[in-house]
């Protein structure tokens, strides 16, 4: 497949993961103008933050904490990328700084979905998702601003259902062998215990090494490893 | 005037830490065994994320209406419904639970 048909292909597999991100970016348009953000800078930090779960921790975070709290808040939060970015790099094309331009387009729907099996991923289908998502992101942050409807009206819709539901919904998708479904049960115990004791930043770290739990032998030769790391593809 | 800046130190933050694998690394593979590894870190994540939006602050204020709407999202999605009317029946049923 070219790297132009899996950009659009991108572009259509981005529509789902769009969607809830629009929804979450009234959420965040509202949540911010709440808090003294004012008009502008909530669009702006759609635009070049683009990253939801850093943007609320710092928009609920700022008003009542010091900034150097807020900020670690919010970069912790953001540290599976360092996880991420090792993880698409052998997918990535051209020289170290090319690379990192491309880096820029990981977010989590898109790395998910960009995956094929086997550690390699479609970078031009990540990006297509990415541009559709950040294109909802901050189209639905400025309505948010403008409408400012109340937390509890969009609870009350289910709004709060969007994110975590697609999020089970990919998981379901990634699901193609036993490793990857002790994986999703590693990763999810391991975040869970954590969420008890840390920020949600360090429990989402965690739950990337839920794939080294899922690699680990099972009693079979390595040979039989690579197999069934063949079978994932 | 704060939160500009924290919002342009989070965001060269977060580029940074998107940029950090590649920059590093260059076009330098991962050993194959690494890369086993890394072909399950999607899975993983997603299971850890799922978790994070559920549990709120530490498990304190689990909403059983968000994980009901959560779960059957899965449901539908399990009996062949297309992903975003999966997503649509999770929000309407955490929705009609409210309302009980």
């Amino acid at each position: 497949m070219t790297g132009g048909s899996t950009f659009t292909q991108g572009l259509r597999l981005g529509i789902g993961p769009g969607a809830a991100t629009f929804v979450l970016g009234i959420s965040f348009g509202a949540a911010a103008v709440t808090a003294g953000w004012g008009l502008l800078l909530p669009v702006v930090s759609s635009m070049i933050t683009f990253s939801g779960s850093a943007q609320f921790t710092l928009a609920t975070t700022l008003p009542t904490g010091s900034v150097v709290a807020a900020i670690a808040g919010a970069v912790l939060i953001n540290v599976r990328y360092l996880v991420m970015g090792i993880a698409i790099n052998d997918s990535l094309r051209g020289g170290r700084l090319r690379r990192a331009v491309q880096a820029q387009a990981l977010v989590d729907a898109s790395f998910v979905t960009a995956h094929e099996g086997g550690g390699r991923f479609n970078v031009g289908r990540m990006v297509g998702m990415t541009v559709v998502q950040w294109t909802c992101w901050v189209v639905g942050t400025a309505l948010g601003v403008w409408l400012r409807p109340e937390p509890a009206v969009l609870a009350q819709w289910g709004a709060d259902v969007v994110f975590p539901a697609f999020f089970l919904l990919l998981a379901l998708d990634e699901i193609r062998s036993a490793r990857a479904a002790v994986a999703v049960v590693s990763g999810a115990a391991l975040s869970g215990l954590l969420m008890l004791v840390v920020d949600p930043g360090f429990a989402l770290l965690a739950a990337t090494a839920g794939a080294l739990v899922a690699a680990m032998p099972l009693g079979r030769s390595d040979a039989d490893g690579r197999a069934v790391a063949g079978a994932e593809r | 005037m704060r939160a500009w800046i924290a919002v342009l130190v989070v965001t060269a933050a977060s580029a940074l830490m998107k940029a950090s694998g590649p920059l590093v690394l260059g076009s330098r593979e991962l050993p194959s065994g690494v890369r086993r590894v890394i072909g399950l870190v999607a899975p993983a994540l997603l299971a850890g994320l799922i978790v994070v939006e559920l549990s709120a602050d530490g498990w304190d204020e689990l909403d059983w209406t968000q994980v009901a709407g959560v779960g059957a999202a899965g449901a539908a999605r399990v009996l062949r419904a297309p992903m975003l009317l999966a997503v649509v029946v999770g929000a309407a049923v955490a929705a009609c639970v409210r309302l009980v």
